[in-house]
């Protein structure tokens, strides 16, 4: 076992910097592990040989990275989880991957996801499901799944990946480890293959909160590729905090009771009393509108997805079918038929019907009113207090297989995500103790662009929770 | 038998003229080989996002100010969702409910709204007919492709072809004044629809309109409103109905042909473009853009028919061609004083000469020559026609109208015995004449004037002589 790939990326940077540790030993350690990962966490890693120049001063020091596939990597595997883009390799490189390489994290490799983000499981990739590291007979979670097994597993010592309505938080709390969906604009969109434009956002999966304020404060940014973008007003700080003196947290009715698995349920409230005995003051509070969330999302996601995968046709890049062609239409028909998978098109049919003519005012534009309620909602709580808490998943990793025949079951799973993501705030995911022998999450969610303050707290929590189980602290 | 009043409304389409393209820093394409003037933004790549063209939005101001528009404090852009390889998104991102501007007037229509957009890519069908029907494969050029295009959509205000081409040629020399475009119908640069209904004249409720796409000259969108006037005048006769639908008209045949109906028409599933903020201007953008108003032609007509009375057709044609007005110009103010409207008819005759697209400013015929020409003739020195041949000589050779009088020997005649006796010797050659005039029938007059003027190689003024005529003829 290599002691170095036990760290932290922290931890590790400050080694390499001191000279006590070789970029080199770690990418070559981190390398092989990803190349001999067993749980289809990984679309593409990064061949064998000489390891990619680190720059030991920079901030993070080569400590390699781990990619959601829908990332765009300049000659690198970018497929979105979709057939439609096999082998999709695209001539540019997202913003925030590029950020992150610039600031001295090398591409290690491209993880599975959900086709085009659409799922909580990761079975709806293209190149089959990723398992969960704690019970290869369940789901990691998703969409970014890859992802989050890959850092729970140790093959990666951290990675990226996308938020839309849970699709960090969710798999970070079924894996055991930190995810944090920044507040949307904080990280640039250019270069992520789009599922929903309005709600996408990129953000770390790591061991710590530590580690994912090192990468948050790296990737994120004002860009001028992306004119929604908005950066973080301060720097990224690595959090010291250790008590929640004075700190207000808001539990809302809505999301932290009906609907929630019980052992999930306990594993929350331990925290409470966890955030009680730290100082904080824990209070009930109410979103009003926050059970109308998923209702919401269901209607704006599939809107902006049918107009955003309206590009996969078959004319200028991807697959094209060759079976059944012979005009434009049957070019299209065919080539969507054919490479998109089914929870894609039961979007793009939604999406479609939500925006037709008609039926607009009915669906989309009410799913926006609720969006702007739920915002109101979130701005009444944040008058009260600092932060929102809530169950990150309703339930634990699941069985695979168990909830594909019923989208609905699946789409629950993203209940306690969805309100933060239609709002537009940073949440984050913390590991929160055991149910069963299976992690559960705690999400604490901050005002927009409050990620300093969030991660402080969570920072505190996290201390005080100790949660040591993770797979990466015992992997091979 | 009733009478028939079309009702026409104007939907214009214009490339503006800014360095890129309208969502990603592509230069524009000035017939460059096809895909050399794209990047993953406007081929529309996977993860790419488009960013407002500052200098588009510039223009759309521009214009909103230069036509009295209301700009909107904060428009939107929208998706416009249709499968076709002419967007490489499969959709295009354009402006629907709120516009950049709304209102305003140019002329005597006004105008319902100015939005932006983006151009669609330029689609080649392989093939003898050139047309997708029968061709074996279409290849997509994405140079055109995110062009900044400006859609300006006028109010049913247009009531003849004659009226929309008029019209039309007036937007255009507005937008080329105020150099947001290379306004180029040939090119595409100026594209225009028309959307025309007609209905029983007196009568307030509009007809079924149809539109017409696809006329690329001022001429064919002339043809093209007045064969579908006509079309609807004879359904409407024969008791039919006219049908909403999108129709081509073909300059070849001259006939109009149905692209589609309106059950066919598309469901475009529009919502807002969640990839770009608003635009909303502020006071120093709305400032920099007036700061760029140059005087348009309808205030240039207006002002020189106030302050020279010029009548209204010249008035318009040196307003609507900023060279020959700036000379026009400078000829009034080198003519000190003096009326506008000779000044305006001798720059006319120039212009003639020259031909419109020359720029008088280069010719070798100085403002102050013609201005001094201009004095010449009203101070009776040299009538029209010798005024005519000096200024053949200045446009040659350029120089001084008075030496080139003296030199010429044009100089008008006095109107005294010399040119009594020529008025006499010319009765006499012309008794016939002479006698018809008389019996008063003053039109005979011709044969005798046009004597005079031979004898007096055209320096004769023409007035006079017929005064001189009728006198010694004693009527």
């Amino acid at each position: 076992m290599n002691e170095a790939l036990t760290l932290t990326a922290v931890q590790a940077a400050a080694r390499i910097r001191a000279g006590a540790l070789d970029p080199a030993e770690l990418w070559e350690g981190y390398r092989a592990r990803a190349a001999a990962d067993e749980l289809n966490a990984y679309t593409w890693v990064a061949p064998a040989g000489e390891p990619p120049d680190a720059d030991r001063a920079a901030p993070l020091a080569g400590i390699p990275l781990a990619v959601k596939d829908l990332f765009c990597t300049e000659g690198v595997p970018s497929q979105a989880g979709s057939r439609i883009l096999e082998d999709y390799r695209p001539p540019y490189t997202a913003t925030a991957v590029e950020r992150l390489r610039h600031a001295g994290a090398p591409l290690l490799g491209k993880t599975n996801q959900d086709e085009f983000a659409m799922g909580s499981s990761t079975e709806n990739s293209a190149f089959g499901p990723t398992l969960n590291p704690w019970d290869r007979g369940r789901v990691p979670g998703g969409s970014s799944g890859g992802s989050a097994a890959a850092v729970a597993a140790g093959s990666a010592p951290w990675a990226i990946g996308t938020d839309t309505g849970g699709s960090i938080r969710q798999p970070a709390a079924l894996c055991g480890i930190v995810g944090l969906k920044p507040t949307y604009g904080a990280v640039s969109r250019y270069g992520m293959i789009a599922f929903a434009s309005s709600l996408d956002q990129a953000g770390p999966f790591t061991r710590d909160v530590r580690d994912a304020a090192l990468l948050l404060g790296a990737m994120a940014g004002k860009d001028p590729c992306d004119s929604t973008s908005v950066g973080l007003p301060e720097p990224v700080r690595l959090p010291e905090r250790t008590d929640l003196q004075g700190v207000r947290i808001g539990v809302p009715d809505e999301l932290s009771g009906e609907g929630i698995e019980p052992g999930v349920l306990a594993a929350f409230e331990a925290t409470l009393d966890i955030a009680r005995r730290l100082g904080a003051a824990v209070e009930r509070c109410r979103l009003p509108h926050a059970p109308h969330a998923l209702s919401a999302y269901y209607l704006i996601a599939p809107a902006e997805c049918s107009s955003n995968l309206a590009r996969y046709d078959g004319v200028r890049y991807g697959a094209r079918a060759a079976d059944g062609v012979h005009d434009l239409l049957s070019m299209y028909t065919e080539t969507r038929e054919q490479h998109f998978g089914a929870e894609v098109k039961r979007r793009i049919m939604l999406g479609t019907y939500a925006l037709s003519s008609g039926y607009y005012d009915a669906y989309y534009g009410r799913a926006q009113q609720v969006r702007t309620m739920i915002l109101r909602d979130f701005a009444a709580a944040f008058a009260d207090f600092d932060f929102i808490a809530t169950p990150a998943s309703p339930n634990v990793a699941f069985e695979l297989g168990s909830k594909l025949d019923d989208p609905l079951a699946m789409y629950l799973n993203d209940f306690c995500a969805v309100p933060m993501s239609l709002a537009g705030i940073p949440a984050l995911s913390l590991p929160n103790g055991l149910s069963d022998g299976l992690p559960t999450g705690f999400q604490l969610a901050g005002p927009a662009l409050s990620e300093n303050a969030l991660l402080e707290a969570a920072h505190a929590l996290e201390q005080a929770i100790g949660f040591d189980a993770a797979p990466w602290r015992r992997a091979a | 038998m009733i009478t028939y009043e079309p009702v026409i409304g104007l939907e214009i389409h214009v490339q503006l003229a800014t360095r890129t393209k309208m969502f990603c820093g592509c230069a524009l394409t000035f017939g460059e080989p096809p895909n050399t003037r794209t990047c993953p933004v406007c081929l529309g790549l996977p993860g790419t996002l488009p960013v407002t063209n500052a200098e588009a939005v510039h223009y759309g101001l521009m214009m909103g100010l230069a036509l009295g528009c209301e700009i909107a404090p904060r428009s939107i852009f929208h998706r416009k969702n249709y499968f076709y390889p002419d967007q490489a998104k499969n959709y295009q991102i354009s402006q629907y409910d709120i516009p950049l501007c709304t209102g305003g007037r140019l002329g005597e229509v006004r105008l319902h709204r100015i939005h932006l957009e983006e151009d669609a890519a330029k689609l080649v069908h392989v093939g003898e007919s050139g047309r997708i029907h029968g061709s074996s494969a279409s290849i997509v050029d994405y140079n055109r492709g995110g062009t900044p295009l400006c859609e300006i959509v006028t109010e049913p205000d247009v009531h003849s072809a004659e009226q929309a081409r008029e019209w039309l040629s007036l937007l255009r020399v507005t937008l080329r004044q105020l150099g947001v475009s290379d306004v180029n119908m040939e090119e595409g640069s100026l594209r225009c629809d028309a959307n025309v209904s007609v209905r029983p004249v007196g009568t307030r409720e509009l007809g079924t309109k149809t539109e017409l796409k696809n006329m690329n000259s001022f001429r064919y969108l002339e043809r093209g409103v007045d064969a579908e006037i006509a079309r609807q005048v004879a359904l409407l006769e024969a008791g039919e109905a006219v049908t909403q639908e999108t129709l081509h008209f073909d300059p070849a045949s001259g006939r109009l042909s149905t692209l589609r109906s309106k059950e066919e028409a598309h469901d475009y599933r529009y919502f807002p473009e969640p990839d770009l903020v608003a635009i909303a201007p502020t006071e120093a953008m709305l400032e920099r853009a007036r700061a760029a108003l140059p005087e348009l032609p309808a205030d240039r007509a207006a002002r020189y028919a106030s302050d020279w009375a010029l009548a209204p057709a010249d008035a318009r044609l040196l307003a609507h061609e900023p060279r020959w007005g700036d000379y026009f110009e400078a000829v009034a103010a080198a003519a000190e004083g003096g009326d506008g409207q000779p000044v305006a008819n001798w720059v006319t005759e120039l212009r003639t000469r020259l031909g419109a697209e020359a720029d008088p400013a280069a010719s070798p015929v100085a403002p102050v020559a013609l201005a001094q020409l201009v004095g010449l003739v009203d101070g009776g020195a040299v009538n029209a026609g010798g005024a005519r041949r000096v200024l053949d000589m200045l446009v040659v050779e350029g120089g001084d109208p008075a030496a080139l009088l003296e030199r010429e020997g044009l100089g008008a005649m006095d109107a005294g015995d010399e040119l009594g006796a020529v008025v006499a010797a010319a009765i006499a050659a012309n008794a016939g004449a002479a006698e018809k005039v008389r019996a008063g029938n003053a039109k005979a007059m011709g044969p005798i004037v046009g004597f005079v003027m031979r004898e007096t190689r055209g320096r004769a003024d023409g007035g006079e002589v017929g005064r001189l005529v009728r006198e010694q003829l004693g009527v």
